[in-house]
């Protein structure tokens, strides 16, 4: 970089602008809000708030009910996320070659990325139904399985996701570093696990990011297909800071969401902590 | 160490053919150069050597095996690809150690059984191939901390780790700059000579195949041209082709008449007169419609000269300069050493030594015997 006079400066600012007046309107100043109203504690029903400074924070995010709903979302994310790095790079794996038609196959692999969180829920509660579903299983008034039948409809859905991005990393391996791990001797599967998995590691960190994250705010599932039920073994984060955020008392809901947002920044931060040392990018 | 033969070997993409019926013997040894231009089907021949690509007819024998269903490990060739194809999460040792670790070799001579290499074994021939390749100080970098050269001397490193039976190139030296690669062609001719492991190369860029192969094989839109030393090919290309790719600048070739007027057989290319070569035992008959082809270092400016040129443009190289004429309607090249008066728009006379002079049949474009 040169020497940055002030006329540039300005200039960088101005172009700047645009997405910092978008950020701070949609996106800093309402996060700021929640914080400040997580302060507020709700009287006599709702009828005034008063600023309690920080000790609702203290005792809101130490609640058995904030850790029940943070252990539902984590339980959601450990059931969808795994799973779905996995199918997604092997329908990539099997959909990444050169035939005649495969761009059907690819075109079917990626669709459920473009159904809506409430129609697959919706679909899956048909499938789920013990009496009419094609799957009737029980599961979704079962305690111990309710969780499961919500993260199954997500992993379908999230399908897509995974397969669009894992296929698009695969395309851009160099065809000629496979060849020659063909001719040094490695194998299909060696070859997938030493060569191509290692070489597309950026997206699958990126993914795995993505896909925690959207799993640690798993809401409309688990409204539609259970309702939190059965006896709250599906009452995850958001679904409780849904609950919560009532005109009435604005301040739970408030620690709730911040309280979830320092949990999945962690998540997240430690994630790239650990696996980004492990991340090879191509230069 | 081994030949390989292709034997009617064939190559087709749904209706387009890649490679069409070649055939050709590379000798146990030998530095065979492929050359021709992109699209000629050099590249699928080599790719099919090694198995990237499958045989669509004909037969493939590496050594005394046809290899037509051999898998591409199993037919012990190694290859160097145009990018290097390295693997970039891995430092340059384990680049160079890969072949080593799945693959199993006679390590216990020819006659013994198959096996994988001990960990020893391993360190022993890495080290050992970053030795002979000036490496040793890189070992434990990654390829994108290296030079275009030092990558490229990892990907021979890597192809030559295993001591396969043949060494397979594409383009090795494409990526490189005019310097280096200079440097690495003597360097590659050097590397051959101590291992004397049969190498196929396959280049676009006459020079390398003039400056490194023992043998090359000229390839035009999937067919074999020529076969032959360096030498054979650019003192007797087989046609027109030929004559035209190899050599810079290329052979200058004119259409013209047979005339037996005025002392023995000649062309005449308008009011131009080449001799034909002494050696010429196809009978030229007057009135024949041939091309007359000529190199631009076996043309003379004479004052005089049976061959009449207008100078069009002079370029001066310092040890030589190249004197663009036309005769009649075709543009020529003269290469003349030195400096010299002519300037453009200028009549100029022109001898050639008829020694040098060929003649091709229009029609088949073959070089007249």
């Amino acid at each position: 970089m040169g020497p940055v006079n002030g006329r540039e400066t300005a200039l960088a600012a101005l172009f700047l602008l645009p997405s910092i007046v978008v950020f701070v309107v949609f996106a800093y100043r309402p996060f700021l809000n929640i914080v400040y109203w997580g302060t507020f504690e709700s009287r006599r029903n709702g009828s005034y708030h008063e600023s309690v400074g920080l000790a609702q924070y203290r005792e809101q995010l130490a609640s058995e009910d904030f850790r029940e709903g943070l252990w539902h979302s984590l339980q959601f994310v450990l059931l969808t996320v795994p799973t779905g790095v996995v199918f997604g790079v092997l329908l990539a794996v099997v959909a990444h070659r050169r035939l005649k038609g495969i761009k059907v196959f690819q075109a079917i692999f990626s669709s459920t990325l473009a159904s809506s969180v409430a129609v697959t829920s919706a679909v899956f509660f048909y499938l789920f139904n013990p009496v009419v579903g094609l799957i009737p299983v029980d599961w979704l008034q079962d305690p111990d399985r309710a969780m499961a039948a919500v993260a199954i409809p997500s992993i379908w859905q999230n399908l897509g996701l995974s397969f669009v991005i894992v296929l698009a990393g695969l395309q851009a391996v160099p065809d000629e570093v496979i060849e020659a791990a063909t001719l040094d001797g490695y194998g299909p599967v060696r070859r997938l696990l030493r060569i191509t998995l290692p070489l597309i590691s950026p997206v699958l960190l990126f993914l795995l990011v993505v896909l925690v994250i959207f799993g640690m705010q798993v809401f409309a599932q688990v409204d539609i297909l259970t309702g939190g039920g059965p006896i709250g073994a599906t009452e995850t984060a958001v679904f409780k800071i849904n609950r919560l955020n009532r005109p009435d008392n604005i301040g739970i809901g408030a620690v709730y969401s911040v309280g979830l947002f320092g949990v999945t920044l962690l998540i997240t931060a430690l994630q790239f902590l650990i696996l980004e040392r492990r991340v090879h990018y191509a230069r | 160490m081994a030949s390989v033969t292709f034997d009617r070997v064939s190559k087709r993409f749904d209706d387009v053919v890649a490679v069409d019926q070649l055939d050709l013997a590379i000798g146990d040894g030998e530095f065979m150069v492929l050359l021709g231009p992109s699209g000629c089907g050099k590249t699928t021949a080599l790719r099919m050597i090694a198995g990237l690509e499958a045989i669509s007819d004909g037969t493939l024998s590496i050594g005394d095996r046809v290899v037509n269903d051999v898998e591409p490990a199993r037919r012990d060739v190694s290859m160097v690809f145009q990018s290097y194809a390295l693997y970039p999460h891995m430092s340059v040792a384990r680049n160079i150690e890969s072949p080593l670790i799945v693959r199993k070799y006679h390590v216990d001579g020819p006659d013994g059984p198959e096996r994988k290499l001990t960990k020893a074994e391993r360190r022993a021939r890495v080290d050992e191939a970053a030795r002979v390749l000036d490496l040793t100080p890189y070992l434990d970098r990654k390829p994108a901390a290296l030079s275009g050269g030092q990558r490229q001397r990892v990907a021979l490193a890597r192809a030559f780790v295993g001591r396969p039976q043949a060494f397979l190139m594409d383009e090795p030296l494409s990526n490189l700059d005019a310097k280096l690669r200079a440097q690495t062609r003597i360097e590659l001719v050097d590397l051959h000579r101590r291992v004397e492991t049969t190498v196929v190369y396959v280049t676009h860029d006459q020079v390398e195949a003039m400056t490194m192969a023992t043998r090359m094989a000229v390839m035009s839109m999937g067919r074999l041209q020529q076969v032959g030393t360096p030498h054979e090919v650019y003192e007797a290309p087989a046609n027109l082709f030929v004559a035209q790719f190899v050599g810079t600048p290329p052979m200058n070739t004119l259409a013209g008449t047979v005339t037996t007027a005025g002392g023995g057989p000649a062309v005449l290319v308008g009011e131009s007169r080449f001799p034909v070569p002494p050696g010429l035992v196809t009978r030229l008959e007057e009135g024949r419609p041939v091309v007359v082809g000529a190199r631009p270092e076996h043309l003379t400016l004479a004052d005089g000269g049976p061959i009449v040129a207008k100078v069009r443009a002079v370029e001066w190289l310092g040890h030589e300069r190249l004197v663009a004429a036309t005769v009649g309607d075709a543009a020529i090249v003269v290469r003349q050493p030195g400096t010299g008066p002519e300037a453009s728009g200028a009549t100029v006379g022109l001898t050639v030594d008829p020694a040098h002079v060929h003649v091709f049949d229009p029609d088949t474009t073959a070089r007249l015997p």
